[in-house]
C-alpha cells in the first residue's frame, strides 16, 4: 500500500479549478494533487511526497531541483501557497511578560500580532534547524519561526531571553 | 546433602536431609531409592516446600526459607538423578563442569566469583553521608582553599571598625566634651581606616561568596549528572521498585537542598564561627574581665535558643508530612481524573482535598503559635544579653577599669554576634536536612546495577539471533514467578508465548532483554551467556515494540531515530514506511519535522505504535520482542499494524506476546505458559487438535468475540475528546 513508489516520468497538469492534475506514466490522471514536504523545516527542498486527495502518497520526489521544468516551478507554487510559517525578523513589543502575552513582530510577510499563550508554546529547535532556532505557536495554531535568535536585534532578543 | 531451616509447623529450626547413592534419609528415617519415589517442590510466600511422594501417598514434606531454595533445586535435580540411575542400574554420572555453588551458572573461563552471586554483597550506607560528599569536592580543593582564607581575610576585615571606635571615643570625643578641640586630622585618619575597612570586607566578602557559590554550584552539579547518570544505568527491577516522583525529587530538589547548604548555610556557619573567635581574641586583648562578662552568656542563650528550635523542627516535620499528605490527594486524582468524572465522585474528592488542607491549617496554627513566639523571644535574649554588658561595663567605668571608648567597642561587638546566633542555631535542622538529602542521593550511588556489566565483557560474536534458554528461574522479591524454563529458539523463528497474566510471559521477554537477571540458570545467544557480555552490546541487537509505544519530546524523525541518532533522512523514511507510518506522518503540519509531545498526545494509540515499531525497525534487530504491541488499538488499526509488523519480523528471530490469539497466528511455534512454566509447545494447528490449554484459550476467546461488546467503541470517543481537549474548548 505504501511501498515506496518507483520514479518514473510523470507529468502534472493545473485544471480549470487551478488544482494540480498528476498524470502517471500509464495515463490514469489524479485530480486534487497536493505537494507535501516531509522535512518541512530541516531539509525543506529533500523529500516531496505528492498526495492524492485522499491522503495517499502517489510519488515521491527525492530532490525538488532534479525534477524538470514545468513541473518543479508548479509543485513550488502550489508548496508557496500552502506553506504559513511566518518568520519573525523583528519583535516590536510585547504586551507584558506574563502569559499570555501578546507580541507585535514584523515577519518576511509583513507586521502583525500573535498571543503567546504559554512559555511552553515556544520550541527550540536546535536538533532540526541550528543552534538558534526557535518556533513559536501563537494561540490559533499559526507557527512562527525564529530561525537564528542570536541574528535578531537587541531589543528582539532582550524580549525573547524574558520568555526561555 | 540439604540443610532446611524450617520445621513442619513452621518454626525456625534447621535438620538435615541427606540423599545416598542408595537412600534419602532426614533424622532417624530413610527411604530407599524406588523408581515410584518422586520429589516434588513448592513455594508460597517465602515459603519453600519439598515433598516426598511414592506411589501411594506422602512420605514426608520438608519446609525451608527462600534463600535456600537453589539448593533445594539442585537437590531435587540430583535425586531425579540418582533415583532414574538406579532404576536403570548403571552407575550416576559425575557432576558436569565448575559451576557457582549457588545458582549454578557455569562460571566464566577464568573467573572465580560468580558474576551472579557476588553482587548480593552490599554494605548499607554510612550516617557520615556529609563528609562522603567530599568525593564531589575534591576536584575544587584549591577553590575552596581560596574560599575559606577569603573568608578568614573577610570576616577579620569586618571586625575593624568596632575597634577604631574606641580611640575615636576616648582620644576624640570625650576630651572635646572636657573643653579640648577637636583633632582633625585624627579623625580624618579614623574615619578613612573605618571606611577603607568596610570597603575592603565588601571586596572580600564578594570575592568569598562568588568563589564559594561557584564551586557549590558546580559540586550540586555534578551531583545531578552523577546520580542522573548511576539512575540510567540501574536495572528495571530499581525503577520497578521505586515510584518516578521520588527519584524526580531526588535528582532535583536533594541536591539542589545540599547545594544550598553548602553554599549558603555552611558558608554562613564558618564565618559566623570564625568571628565569634577572632571577636573573643580581641575582646580578651582589651579586656579580659569584661570579656569573660559579655561571653558567658552566650553558650546559655545558644542553648535555649536551640532548644526552641528543636521544638519547631518536630513542627516542622510535621508540616512536610502534612504537606504530602496533600499533595497525595491531587496526585491520586488528576491521573485519575476519568475515573472520578467517571463515577461522579467530584465532591468526594473535593472533600478529601478538604479535609487535607484542614489538617494542614490546624498544624500550621499549632505551630505558628511557637514559632510567633520565636523571633521576639531571641530579641529579648539578645537584648537581656547586652543588659548584662552595660551593666558590668557601666560598673568597670565607674571604678576607673576601663574607658568609655572599651565600652563602646565591646557593644558594637557582641550586637554582631548576638545578632547572627538565631541563624547558628538554624545549622542543627539544616545540617540534619542535608545530611538526609545525601543520604537518599548515596542511597541511589550505592546501589549495584543487578544486571552488571561484567568484569570482562566477552565480545558478542555476530549474531544470527538463536537463543538458548535453560533451566531459568525467577523470583521477584519472595514470589518465583518462572520455574524452570527450557527453550531453544532457533534462528529466524517467530515464537508466540500465549499464557493467562501472570504466567510470566512478560518476564521471560524482560529475561531476554536482560532486564533483569535470571535467579537460576542461563540465557545464551550464540553460545555465550548473556551475564558475560556487556548489557549495551548485547540490547543493539534488540528491537522491542511494547505495548504503550513512548515517544519523547521532540520531532517524529528523531523519535524514530531515537536507537540510531545518526541515521540519515533516507533511512528514515524508508523505516517510517515499512511500518506504515509514512502516509498519516506526511499529513502532519511539518511532515517528519513535527513535534510529539512526551506522550504524543496529538497522534492516535495506532500512529504511535507504527512509529515506534518504524524505530525497531531502523535500528535493524536481529532479535524482535513484541509485547502485547498490537493490544491498546482497534481490530482495524490492529490490522494496520499487523502488517507493518509483518515487514518487520522477516529474517528476524520474534518473540511475540499477544492476548489476541489470532495475532499470533503467523509464529512458528507458540509456547503456551502457564503459572511460571511451559505446558505446551506446538503451532497453531497440533495445539487445537491436542485441545489442551491453548485450545482451551482459544476457544474462550473465539466465544468472546461472538459476543461483541459495545464498550470498545464509547472508550474510543472519549479517548478523542480527552486527547484534543483544545476541539472541545474552541
Amino acid at each position: 500500500m505504501s511501498r515506496r513508489p518507483i520514479f518514473r516520468p510523470f507529468s502534472l497538469e493545473r485544471n480549470a479549478f487551478g488544482r494540480l492534475v498528476l498524470v502517471a506514466p500509464d495515463g490514469t490522471r489524479h485530480e486534487n494533487i497536493i505537494p507535501v514536504r516531509a522535512f518541512a523545516l530541516s531539509a525543506p527542498e529533500t523529500g516531496i511526497a505528492l498526495m492524492s486527495a485522499e491522503s495517499k502518497e502517489l510519488q515521491w520526489i527525492e530532490r525538488l531541483a532534479d525534477l524538470p521544468e514545468p513541473a518543479q516551478g508548479m509543485i513550488a507554487e502550489e508548496l508557496a501557497k500552502r506553506e504559513f510559517t511566518p518568520v519573525i525578523r523583528r519583535i516590536i513589543a510585547v504586551s507584558s511578560f506574563a502569559t499570555p502575552s501578546t507580541w507585535t513582530v514584523d515577519t518576511d510577510r509583513g507586521q502583525t500580532t500573535l498571543i503567546l499563550k504559554s512559555e511552553e508554546d515556544i520550541r527550540r529547535l536546535q536538533e532540526t534547524m541550528g543552534p538558534g532556532a526557535l518556533m513559536i505557536a501563537d494561540s490559533q495554531g499559526i507557527h512562527f519561526l525564529i530561525r537564528d535568535r542570536t541574528a535578531l536585534d537587541l531589543l528582539s532578543q532582550r524580549i525573547l531571553k524574558r520568555f526561555l | 546433602m540439604l540443610e532446611i531451616d524450617l520445621d513442619s509447623s513452621l518454626a525456625f529450626r534447621s535438620s538435615l536431609i541427606v540423599l545416598t547413592a542408595r537412600d534419602i534419609r532426614c533424622g532417624d528415617c530413610s527411604w530407599p531409592l524406588t523408581p515410584e519415589l518422586s520429589l516434588t517442590h513448592h513455594d508460597h510466600a517465602g515459603v519453600g516446600m519439598l515433598e516426598l511422594d511414592d506411589a501411594t501417598g506422602r512420605l514426608a514434606c520438608w519446609r525451608y526459607t527462600m534463600g535456600r531454595n537453589p539448593v533445594a533445586l539442585r537437590f531435587e535435580r540430583e535425586f531425579t538423578r540418582q533415583r532414574d540411575h538406579m532404576a536403570s542400574g548403571q552407575p550416576a554420572l559425575p557432576a558436569v563442569v565448575a559451576s557457582c555453588p549457588i545458582c549454578q551458572l557455569p562460571l566464566p573461563p577464568d573467573e572465580e566469583e560468580c558474576p551472579n552471586c557476588a553482587r548480593e554483597l552490599h554494605t548499607p550506607p554510612s550516617t557520615w553521608t556529609l563528609l562522603r560528599l567530599w568525593r564531589f569536592a575534591k576536584p575544587y580543593q584549591g577553590q575552596l582553599l581560596a574560599g575559606f582564607l577569603l573568608t578568614l581575610a573577610a570576616t577579620a576585615a569586618t571586625l575593624v571598625p568596632p575597634y577604631l571606635i574606641m580611640p575615636l571615643m576616648d582620644e576624640v570625643l570625650i576630651p572635646y566634651q572636657n573643653g579640648k578641640p577637636i583633632d582633625t586630622g585624627k579623625v580624618a585618619m579614623l574615619l578613612s581606616g573605618l571606611l577603607g575597612a568596610a570597603c575592603f570586607a565588601w571586596a572580600l566578602g564578594w570575592a568569598r561568596t562568588y568563589i564559594l557559590a561557584l564551586v557549590s554550584e558546580r559540586i550540586g552539579a555534578d551531583l545531578r549528572t552523577t546520580t542522573y547518570e548511576h539512575l540510567l544505568k540501574l536495572s528495571l527491577e530499581y525503577f520497578g521498585a521505586k515510584r518516578t516522583g521520588d527519584l524526580l525529587a531526588r535528582i532535583g530538589t536533594e541536591t539542589d537542598r545540599i547545594n544550598v547548604f553548602l553554599s549558603l548555610h555552611l558558608l554562613d556557619f564558618a564565618t559566623d564561627v570564625l568571628m565569634i573567635i577572632m571577636t573573643a581574641v580581641i575582646l580578651f586583648s582589651i579586656n579580659p574581665w569584661l570579656a569573660m562578662v559579655t561571653l558567658v552568656p552566650l553558650p546559655i542563650i545558644a542553648w535555649m535558643i536551640h532548644i526552641v528550635r528543636d521544638k519547631l523542627r518536630t513542627g516542622f516535620e510535621q508540616i512536610d508530612r502534612v504537606w504530602s499528605e496533600v499533595t497525595s490527594v491531587l496526585a491520586d486524582t488528576i491521573p485519575g481524573i476519568r475515573v472520578v468524572k467517571a463515577f461522579a465522585q467530584e465532591a468526594r474528592e473535593a472533600q478529601r482535598f478538604r479535609d487535607a488542607n484542614k489538617h494542614n491549617l490546624e498544624v500550621n496554627d499549632r505551630l505558628n503559635r511557637v514559632w510567633s513566639l520565636f523571633a521576639p523571644t531571641v530579641g529579648l535574649l539578645t537584648e537581656i544579653g547586652v543588659l548584662v554588658v552595660w551593666i558590668f561595663g557601666i560598673w568597670l567605668i565607674a571604678h576607673d577599669s576601663i574607658t568609655v571608648g572599651v565600652l563602646t567597642a565591646f557593644l558594637a561587638y557582641i550586637s554582631r554576634f548576638y545578632n547572627r546566633l538565631d541563624a547558628m542555631s538554624r545549622i542543627v535542622s539544616v545540617t540534619q536536612k542535608a545530611a538526609a538529602g545525601a543520604k537518599r542521593i548515596f542511597d541511589i550511588l550505592d546501589h549495584v546495577s543487578s544486571v552488571p556489566d561484567p568484569a570482562k565483557p566477552i565480545s558478542l560474536p555476530p549474531l544470527k539471533g538463536g537463543i538458548q534458554i535453560d533451566n531459568v528461574h525467577f523470583r521477584y522479591g519472595n514470589r518465583a514467578i518462572l520455574r524452570g524454563i527450557d527453550l531453544d529458539i532457533r534462528p529466524g523463528e517467530m515464537i508466540g508465548l500465549v499464557g493467562h497474566s501472570g504466567s510470566g510471559k512478560s518476564t521471560l521477554v524482560n529475561l531476554i532483554c536482560r532486564f533483569y537477571d535470571v535467579s537460576e540458570g542461563g540465557i545464551r545467544v550464540e553460545g555465550v551467556d548473556l551475564r558475560s557480555v556487556a548489557v549495551a552490546d548485547y540490547r543493539k541487537h534488540i528491537g522491542l515494540v511494547l505495548q504503550e509505544p513512548f515517544l519523547f519530546f521532540g520531532t517524529i524523525a528523531e523519535n524514530i531515530a531515537y536507537g540510531k541518532p545518526d541515521a540519515t533522512r533516507a533511512e528514515i523514511v524508508a523505516a517510517a514506511r515499512a511500518a506504515h507510518a509514512h502516509e498519516f506522518i506526511l499529513r502532519q503540519p511539518f511532515g517528519y519535522d513535527s513535534l510529539v509531545g512526551e506522550r504524543g498526545q496529538s497522534l492516535s494509540g495506532g500512529e504511535r505504535q507504527r512509529i515506534s515499531i518504524a524505530r525497531a525497525l531502523l535500528i535493524d534487530p536481529k532479535i524482535l520482542i513484541l509485547d502485547e504491541a498490537t493490544s491498546a488499538v482497534d481490530t482495524e488499526t490492529e490490522f494496520e499494524i499487523q502488517s507493518a509488523l509483518n515487514n518487520l519480523i522477516r529474517g528476524r528471530t520474534t518473540i511475540a506476546i499477544a492476548h489476541r490469539l489470532s495475532t499470533l497466528r503467523r509464529a512458528d511455534r507458540l509456547i503456551v505458559m502457564d503459572r511460571g512454566r511451559i505446558v505446551e509447545i506446538g503451532n497453531h494447528d497440533t495445539l487445537m487438535a491436542t485441545e489442551g490449554h491453548y485450545w482451551r484459550l482459544y476457544m474462550a476467546q473465539s466465544k468472546q468475540l461472538d459476543e461483541p461488546s459495545p464498550l470498545g467503541a464509547e472508550e474510543d470517543i472519549e479517548e478523542e475528546i480527552i486527547n484534543h481537549p483544545a476541539g472541545t474548548k474552541a
